[in-house]
């Protein structure tokens, strides 16, 4: 203590209590803020958003509009969420082509996965929206496949069949086959409902159904999901049913029959 | 008197065991002049006759193989909750019916192929009926006598139809749930007493509990048994009138030319049925149909797309499709048009087909009978009715497809929908004056056949520099078989004054039959088949050339 006295008058010694003071209260700073790597990742979200926002620029805004307020070619964008981004721009159907059909198609995507999460950053940052699911949220694990399959026939089988294999809708519009779709984009579909699909919240299906559905999918239409009958023949019902009965059927037996009556008694005559 | 037999004598005096046994059974059953009527009984060769027998052979094999499911098939609707084998549907609430189709396919030995075995089976059997009513239709084969036997093979189809419709309803999944409740409102739509009959058939609002029990009666015990005796009387009758035949040299209106039933026939059908077995076991074995596993348990809260009956249903499905949704509203009731008028159409549908063999028969006036089987081609009107027929047909399977041709061929449904109601009217006009001209065009080509010989495709030059082609004259068989055909004469009115001068009063149908009379066999419908001057002079000619 006495060596400490005597030097508290030392011209550096308000260095030393400046340099001290900072590092405690950086500190205690450092323990009572975690708020310090929020800083640094703020820093980093808002560079991403002004990245998403080129790419947005370059490649959407032409149909969205500048800030994604919409155009009468294409919808506005505000509160549509990163998880619509997500899955419009994962799957290909955005971008869209210039000259599109009654639906935007799945095509491959343009976008690299970090360049679809900085639009996805810049879109969520317009207005409140889903965001992206985590795998936690679509995973396999603790789903009901019953429960999903009651789920899918009573919620979506009225569009995409029994097991999702797809149906028409008015207009030339369809209800794609779910076969093989990512666990992710059938959720960000549910929760977004993009195109003509309606959009399942989570107040309408919960968390739980979402991943529900999903298991439910996978286990009867994916390549995972097993045939125990044989050919599926598509899944799609009787009409397809009834041509391969017909053709592979009745035309087996036609030749079956030809055949037969080809080889008479008199056949032997040569 | 074995004791004073020697055992030569005893081997001597003692017929073979297979003729003892005839003996013993005639003296009893009477068999022998039953089987001396039979066994030499002549079928003529050829592919097509054997379409019925296909029928013949897949409709056993659904017996079979619908006895089998018949002993784990559970006929009731109670509530049970799932826990069998298959896991997407463990701990679902199912009713017995259901569980007990999924036990049969998971948990029954041989359970799913006997399953699909049965289902296959029973779309070959309707296809190959169809088939086999196109080809008696198209070769005029159910002229007289045989009418009463094209109408038990058009009721076998009928009741075919409904017999699978009721099979596919008995696992009482989601798919077949949606069919009934078509069903239920196509009755529904009838005026009056469409309530009354749903409810009586139901037991009460649909789907209440009892209409699996009852489908099940009706679809195992009440139409098996009605088409197993039309099948019996339908094959009598055939053996009655014996075979048709296919024109051509040594064959008759009063012979037939083929082989016996016993034993070449015999052998050939016995072998034929084995052959339409494998053929079905295979094509079960190798395809799934109706996957009620994937299908779910039905509630009528649910609904899937795709939802369409088995095909031989398919074109009453079209009709409701394509049918706009009318309804007249009267002093508080609804006249549902939009289900009721399809309702009317769909019998109507089978019916034009069933009744066309009397309307010929009234329009020629012709009372003989007919063994000799026409070519399609030499009865161009009846063949171009066919055609339309079955194009109508097809307009509405296409119309019962429609979301399905929507989405293979990336087209509107709303376009698909509207084709189909502006083809279910035009369609069959335009294929029948197709078709008719196609068959008026071969009947010119086998006149030029006949008179001309064939084209041998040889081209020779003649010594002052002329080129021919060489025509190869047919040979006598061929000319028979392409002139063996009759040309019926339209059918005129008659004088429209008697011996007296009086007026007779003509009637109205006597002059619509003279109409229709004209419409078949008048100038513009036949091609008259060379005469034997015709061709004499053509070929006495051929050495001045």
């Amino acid at each position: 203590m006495k060596k400490l006295s005597a030097r508290r008058r030392h011209p550096l010694a308000a260095l030393v209590v400046l340099l001290l003071a900072l590092a405690c209260t950086g500190g205690l700073y450092a323990v009572f803020a975690p708020a310090d790597k929020a800083q640094a990742d703020e820093t980093a979200q808002s560079l991403t958003i002004e990245e998403g926002k080129k790419l947005y620029a370059v490649g959407c805004a032409s149909c969205h509009g500048t800030g994604g307020q919409g155009t009468s070619d294409g919808p506005s964008l505000v509160g549509v969420g990163a998880a619509a981004v997500d899955f419009q721009v994962s799957t290909g159907r955005m971008p869209a082509a210039t000259s599109q059909g009654a639906q935007i198609p799945k095509k491959p995507a343009v976008y690299s996965q970090a360049e679809i999460d900085q639009l996805a950053a810049y879109i969520a940052s317009l207005g409140a929206g889903p965001a992206i699911p985590t795998e936690e949220q679509y995973g396999p694990e603790g789903a009901d496949i019953a429960k999903g399959g009651e789920l899918f026939r009573n919620n979506c089988a009225q569009c995409h069949n029994f097991t999702g294999k797809g149906g028409a809708l008015t207009h030339g519009k369809y209800a794609p086959n779910l076969e093989d779709v990512a666990p992710k984009y059938i959720y960000e579909a549910m929760l977004t409902g993009p195109q003509n699909m309606p959009s399942f919240p989570d107040s309408t299906l919960s968390e739980q159904n979402k991943k529900d559905v999903i298991a439910y999918l996978n286990a009867v239409n994916s390549d995972e999901s097993d045939s125990p009958g044989g050919l599926e023949l598509g899944g799609l019902g009787p009409v397809a049913e009834g041509l391969f009965a017909w053709v592979f059927g009745l035309g087996a037996l036609v030749a079956v029959a030809v055949w037969v009556a080809a080889r008479t008694a008199k056949a032997k005559k040569s | 008197m074995s004791t004073t037999t020697t055992p030569e004598s005893r081997s001597r005096g003692k017929a073979p065991a297979g003729e003892r046994v005839a003996d013993w059974a005639d003296g009893r059953l009477g068999i022998y002049s039953l089987a001396k009527a039979n066994m030499r009984k002549i079928f003529p060769d050829h592919w097509s006759f054997m379409l019925g027998e296909v029928c013949l052979y897949s409709f056993l094999i659904i017996i079979l193989t619908g006895v089998y499911l018949t002993l784990f098939f559970h006929p009731s609707m109670n509530e049970v909750e799932y826990h069998g084998s298959y896991v997407p549907l463990q701990g679902q609430l199912m009713s017995e019916a259901y569980k007990s189709t999924l036990d049969i396919s998971f948990d029954v030995r041989g359970g799913l192929l006997i399953r699909q075995i049965h289902h296959w089976a029973a779309l070959v059997f309707l296809a190959g009926m169809f088939v086999h009513m196109m080809r008696v239709f198209f070769t005029g084969a159910f002229r007289k006598p045989r009418e009463i036997n094209w109408l038990f093979g058009f009721l076998l189809f009928v009741l075919g139809m409904f017999t699978g419709f009721t099979g596919y309803s008995l696992p009482d999944d989601l798919l077949s749930g949606t069919g009934i409740r078509f069903m239920e409102g196509a009755i529904l739509s009838v005026p009056i007493v469409g309530t009354y009959i749903s409810f009586f058939l139901f037991g009460g609002e649909f789907p209440g509990d009892d209409f699996v029990a009852r489908f099940f009666s009706i679809h195992v015990l009440l139409l098996p048994g009605i088409m197993l005796g039309l099948v019996v009387a339908h094959l009598i009758l055939v053996f009655y009138h014996k075979h048709t035949q296919f024109a051509g040299p040594g064959k008759t209106n009063k012979n037939v030319v083929g082989m016996p039933l016993l034993p070449v026939y015999m052998a050939k059908a016995g072998g034929f049925f084995f052959l339409v077995f494998g053929a079905l076991a295979a094509l079960s074995a190798i395809a799934t149909i109706n996957p009620i596993w994937n299908i779910g348990p039905y509630r009528p809260d649910m609904v899937s797309t795709g939802a369409q009956p088995d095909w031989y249903m398919g074109f009453s499905e079209g009709l409701i499709r394509v049918m706009p949704g009318w309804e007249i509203n009267f002093w508080g009731h609804t006249l549902v048009l939009g289900v009721f008028i399809p309702l009317l159409i769909f019998p109507l549908v089978l019916v034009s087909i069933a009744v066309y063999p009397f309307i010929e028969s009234w329009v020629t006036g012709d009372k003989r009978e007919h063994h000799i089987l026409d070519r399609p081609r030499n009865a161009p009107t009846r063949t171009a009715f066919g055609v339309a027929w079955i194009t109508l047909y097809f307009v509405l399977l296409v119309g019962g497809g429609n979301d399905l041709w929507a989405t293979h061929f990336h087209l509107s449904i709303n376009a698909i929908t509207w084709f189909v109601r502006i083809a279910f009217f035009v369609a069959p006009v335009l294929a029948f004056i197709v078709t008719k001209r196609i068959c008026l065009g071969l009947q010119r080509r086998d006149r030029d056949k006949v008179l001309h010989g064939r084209e041998a495709g040889i081209i020779k030059r003649l010594p002052h520099g002329e080129f021919i082609e060489v025509h190869e004259p047919l040979s006598q068989e061929q000319l028979y078989t392409l002139t063996a055909h009759e040309q019926y004469k339209p059918v005129e009115i008659g004088p429209t004054v008697d011996e007296n001068g009086v007026r007779r009063k003509v009637k109205m149908s006597e002059k619509l039959r003279a109409k229709l009379s004209k419409g078949y066999y008048g100038g513009e419908s036949q091609i008259p088949k060379p005469t034997v001057e015709e061709y004499k002079e053509i070929t006495s000619g051929h050495g001045h050339h």
